[in-house]
């Protein structure tokens, strides 16, 4: 069975499909009327679900479920700086489930900048104090309140399915940094990424990494969508290609979500956004479209199917696009305006699924039940 | 014991009740003693820092404060607000 995991402003929804993910049963709300940025399910124990969360009024935190997904309980200890550290955690704003040779282990990415890991499930937590207390800090992201308008935040930590030491993380604003020792250590990895709202130059860092997805086909292959256009990096290499400059100029390279095939490292689907101007970040001219490559950024080809011809102003977020693992893959999209948009073939074709949401914030595939 | 009363927000940890009650000189022992009481319940109102959230007011004897250290007398009651937003 599939499932669907679907964070809002206002609390989460699951969503369970039956095998040909025709009829999809809805669950929930889970609490309602609370900020869920993001809510992931465990791919090591589907039983196990975390949810970060966030009530307008109150401090932030993370809720587990042991369940499924039919109960939440709140960490006894949810990420917090430690004393000493200027700042305190406004909001968790993504997990990440450990590597496969660690049951339990998670990490969380908050808002001021900040990473933390739990080794129990998500009950408690603990800051990865090798970035939240590096000497670089200041110099990487400022000291104040620089960043976007909702505030900085960390997010894409990846976990190299090779190498559970092996890590990688996006700061908006910051950079994308890698980490080769469980975090004790971080190096900035933004060798060709433009970062257009800065003087002319190279920078090491400061760059608007938007969303980076590993290809699970292929650990050493990264997708990012950039405030600054698309990119794909071949590591051991440290250099990134933008892949968005052979999109269609009408169309532009930007956007906030980037997601890689599940079995085919070539093959990757992007959500294009205006970003002229004022930055509308909606679909440009009021047609959605996907765009996929088959060949690794080299062309792109447009995936409207399904989706409305004109006066559709739809803004998708950077957790809120998914593919799940089945044979012809299903590929998920999540709106500001509450709506969902699925295709089980690969983006050939899309139809509604679910609509009258609250403002979607995330949106993930769950392992198979 | 100091009559504590709560905004909806946190009824989920005092089991929607909108009055409880706590032992403590300050507003820090106060919260503290909801804390053992109610857990999470400090964190939601109290940053790691021991700073109180932007979007909470606490209130004793009517007094508005900010101060985690002020005094709370045996015949005054406490007032945690949480601000009201829209959307």
């Amino acid at each position: 069975m599939v499932a669907l995991y679907v964070g809002t402003k206002k609390g989460a929804w699951i969503f369970r499909g039956d095998g040909a993910r025709k009829k999809w049963k809805l669950e929930g709300p889970h609490l309602l009327g609370q900020l869920v940025s993001h809510i992931v399910a465990d791919p090591r124990d589907p039983k196990s679900v975390l949810m970060a969360a966030k009530p307008g009024h109150l401090g932030p935190t993370v809720y587990r479920s042991v369940d499924g997904g039919k109960t939440f309980k709140e960490a006894a200890a949810p990420p917090a700086f430690p004393k000493g550290h200027k700042q305190s955690v406004k909001v968790v704003f993504w997990l990440t489930p450990g590597h496969a040779s660690r049951p339990g282990e998670w990490y969380a990415g908050t808002g001021p900048h900040g990473i933390f890991r739990s080794r129990d499930g998500g009950a408690t937590w603990e800051s990865v104090d090798g970035f939240n207390a590096h000497p670089d800090r200041v110099k990487w992201f400022g000291e104040g309140e620089q960043g976007p308008p909702d505030d900085p935040n960390t997010h894409s930590i990846i976990v190299d399915p090779r190498d559970a030491n092996h890590l990688y993380a996006g700061f908006s604003i910051g950079g994308f940094f890698e980490s080769p020792d469980g975090g004790a250590s971080w190096k900035p990895l933004n060798k060709g990424v433009a970062a257009d709202f800065l003087p002319p130059g190279e920078y090491e860092y400061g760059h608007d990494p938007h969303c980076v997805r590993i290809s699970p086909a292929k650990p050493d292959r990264l997708y990012q969508q950039n405030h600054c256009g698309m990119y794909r990096l071949d590591r051991p290499g440290d250099a990134w290609e933008r892949i968005g400059r052979n999109m269609p100029k009408e169309i532009g390279d930007i956007g906030f979500p980037i997601q890689p095939h599940p079995t085919d490292p070539d093959t990757a689907w992007v959500f294009p956004m205006d970003g002229t101007q004022v930055w509308p970040r909606t679909s440009p001219g009021g047609r959605p479209a996907v765009y996929v490559t088959r060949n690794a950024g080299k062309t792109w080809k447009r995936q409207d199917k399904g989706f409305p011809k004109s006066q559709a102003w739809f803004t998708v977020k950077r957790q809120c696009f998914a593919a799940d693992a089945e044979k012809n893959v299903g590929l998920y999209l999540g709106t500001t305006s509450g709506q969902i948009w699925m295709s089980r073939n690969e983006g050939e074709k899309w139809e509604p699924m679910a609509s009258h949401l609250p403002p979607i914030t995330s949106l993930e595939s769950g392992p198979r039940t | 014991m100091t009559v504590v009363h709560v905004p909806s927000p946190l009824f989920s940890y005092t089991g929607n009740r909108a009055e409880v009650k706590a032992t403590g000189a300050t507003l820090a022992e106060i919260l503290n003693d909801l804390d053992r009481q109610f857990p999470g319940f400090k964190f939601r109102v109290i940053d790691e820092h021991d700073r109180i959230r932007s979007t909470i007011l606490f209130y004793i004897g009517g007094r508005v404060t900010r101060n985690l250290l002020d005094f709370v007398g045996a015949a005054d009651e406490v007032h945690i607000i949480a601000a009201l937003s829209g959307g």
